[in-house]
């Protein structure tokens, strides 16, 4: 079943490094294709590392793997992921007049693929 | 001190030569203290480079692809600099995107095409810190440069920014770590907080950590406002609006106001999240408040090694930072409908040049799928998706490790490159003076 929650999309220094190795190579890939979840959201709800996960915004659709997000950086009702092709999916084209589309903080809904 | 020297090698090895005080164009922190040992065509160790930095020198060497490339196969430079001119000059809404990782110099040359074309001009600002941009316009920004922030500060906020993961010398070099001349102890003299959405890397290197309610950054910023005027506040309301209780929020407004030199430095959390221009224009307008009881700066995070150089040469080229229109020839300045994500989501423009950037993986899907649909031509030093849907591709110099030039550092001190060795690759400025040329003469008919 679906549950809502609040995507963050963000930076990280793994996928800093992954743009000077190259966005086609291994560390970039890795980084930007997978999603973290609150420990104690993957626990109340059965997921474990590495099951894959449908997202739905308002704007785009992805599918993903997730893995748990480390120690309390992630509260619960919160999904983190680098920035890169899959996070852009889910934003839409509209700004709201500023230029910047909601590319933080916006609703997705998460539901578990078998 | 000489910058580069050579070093002593054995018998059998290539020579390395050592260049000091090489400057870091990763992010905004550009860092100028880093010294490079080159070997032929290949960093092999940047001394102080944080992990960031590090990975940026050792992997821009010389790859073995083709320096032009038309409709995907090899063609000689100058064919694609013929071929790009017509391109952006048969347009009728050309759209010239990019900039933050090139050049100074390079960026006044775009702006200069951008005006002979009559084209749209943007830059990566209005996906990063442009809804600051608008706020400054708004209310002013109280700021001061980066070595005052080392000298003077002693108390340091981060609010919606995780310099431990994108600016990873930002703590050691400016805001938390160095002694300076009214912090002599460093660290012991100052106070860190963090107020974010998620117990960042950043959150642990404070001595305070807030965590708000995710899209209630308005609501803490006015909260605090509030609490600098004396203004009672109701705290049901303030617990419930911004997820932390009121008397936290007036610990944190008496450590501000007994602050001798306070900074809030701000990140994408701020501008990327529902509010956007306004949870800026709270903050910058909460620093000005501040400064009836104390002195009190703030600074955006920025992002790209240039991304400040982009918004200086555009402000002076054509009066606005970023967003600008030049189509009646004469620049017109509005986010929301000159910004590029805007342009592209909406199918105008009809071309477009990116330089130095990859909208192809960062835009929002509408604007990717009509960028996909338009002739382009694209800058890069490395492939990627953006060079990759490119009508007309070329492989570029890497600034500040092949190119010299001009970077503007966050806090717009202007900051020179040292390269470390050359590239047989064109650098972006002859690219864009090769393009600007052919578009000047096309117009001459
Ligand atoms: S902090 Fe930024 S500029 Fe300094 S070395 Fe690291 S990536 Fe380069």
């Amino acid at each position: 079943m679906a549950e809502t929650f609040i995507m963050i999309p963000g930076r990280t220094s793994k996928q800093g490094c992954g743009i000077s190795e190259g966005k086609f190579g291994e560390t970039y890939q890795s980084e930007t294709t997978v999603l973290q979840v609150a420990p104690q959201d993957m626990e109340r709800l059965g997921l474990r590392e590495g099951d894959r996960v449908r997202v739905t915004s308002e704007d785009g659709q992805i599918e993903i793997d997730i893995k748990p997000s480390k120690g309390d950086e992630l509260p619960p009702g919160l999904l983190f992921m680098a920035y890169g092709d899959l996070s852009s999916r889910l934003m839409g084209g509209d700004t709201h007049g500023s230029g910047m589309p909601t590319s933080k903080g916006f609703d997705v809904e998460l539901e578990r693929l078998d | 001190m000489a910058t580069v020297e050579q070093a002593d090698a054995g018998p059998d090895e290539e020579s390395l030569k050592i260049v000091y005080d090489a400057t870091c164009t990763f992010c905004g922190c550009v860092c100028d203290d880093i010294d490079l040992t080159v070997k032929g065509h290949q960093i092999v160790k940047a001394k102080r480079a944080c992990v960031l930095g590090n990975s940026w020198f050792l992997n821009h060497n010389i790859e073995d692809r083709p320096a032009c490339l038309i409709g995907g196969k090899p063609a000689a430079v100058e064919e694609g600099i013929q071929r790009a001119a017509q391109i952006l000059f048969d347009a009728k809404y050309p759209l010239i995107y990019g900039l933050s990782d090139t050049t100074t110099e390079s960026q006044r040359v775009a702006v200069g095409i951008a005006d002979w074309i009559g084209a749209n001009i943007d830059t990566t600002t209005s996906v990063c810190h442009g809804p600051s941009g608008m706020a400054f316009q708004g209310v002013g920004e109280v700021t001061c440069s980066l070595g005052e922030v080392r000298n003077r500060g002693d108390l340091i906020i981060f609010w919606g920014s995780n310099p431990a993961e994108s600016h990873p010398r930002h703590f050691t070099k400016y805001s938390l770590m160095p002694k300076g001349m009214f912090v002599p102890n460093g660290r012991k003299d100052r106070t860190c907080v963090v107020v974010d959405v998620r117990k960042t890397k950043s959150a642990k290197a404070a001595d305070l950590f807030i965590q708000i309610k995710p899209r209630c950054d308005f609501e803490a910023l006015w909260t605090l406002r509030a609490l600098c005027k004396g203004i009672e506040l109701d705290p049901q309301v303030v617990e419930e609006k911004t997820g932390q209780p009121l008397s936290l929020w007036q610990d944190l407004m008496n450590t501000m106001k007994a602050a001798k030199f306070g900074v809030i430095f701000f990140g994408m959390g701020l501008t990327m999240t529902r509010g956007k221009h306004a949870n800026s224009e709270a903050l910058l307008t909460l620093t000005r408040d501040m400064n009836q009881h104390t002195r009190f700066v703030c600074k955006p995070n920025r992002g790209h090694g240039n991304v400040t150089g982009a918004d200086n040469v555009v402000s002076w080229q054509t009066g606005y930072p970023f967003g600008v229109n030049l189509s009646r020839g004469y620049p017109r300045f509005n986010p929301g409908e000159y910004t590029s994500s805007d342009v592209l989501a909406r199918g105008e423009a009809d071309a477009a040049m990116i330089i130095a950037s990859d909208p192809m993986a960062n835009f929002s899907q509408p604007a990717r799928e009509h960028l996909a649909r338009i002739p382009y031509v694209a800058l890069d030093p490395k492939e990627t998706p953006t060079t990759r849907a490119a009508e007309v591709a070329f492989t570029v110099a890497t600034y500040g490790i092949n190119v010299p030039g001009t970077v503007y550092r966050m806090d717009d001190v202007p900051i020179p490159l040292r390269p470390a060795f050359d590239s047989p690759f064109p650098s972006d400025l002859e690219i864009l003076k090769g393009i600007e040329r052919r578009v000047k003469e096309l117009g001459r008919g």
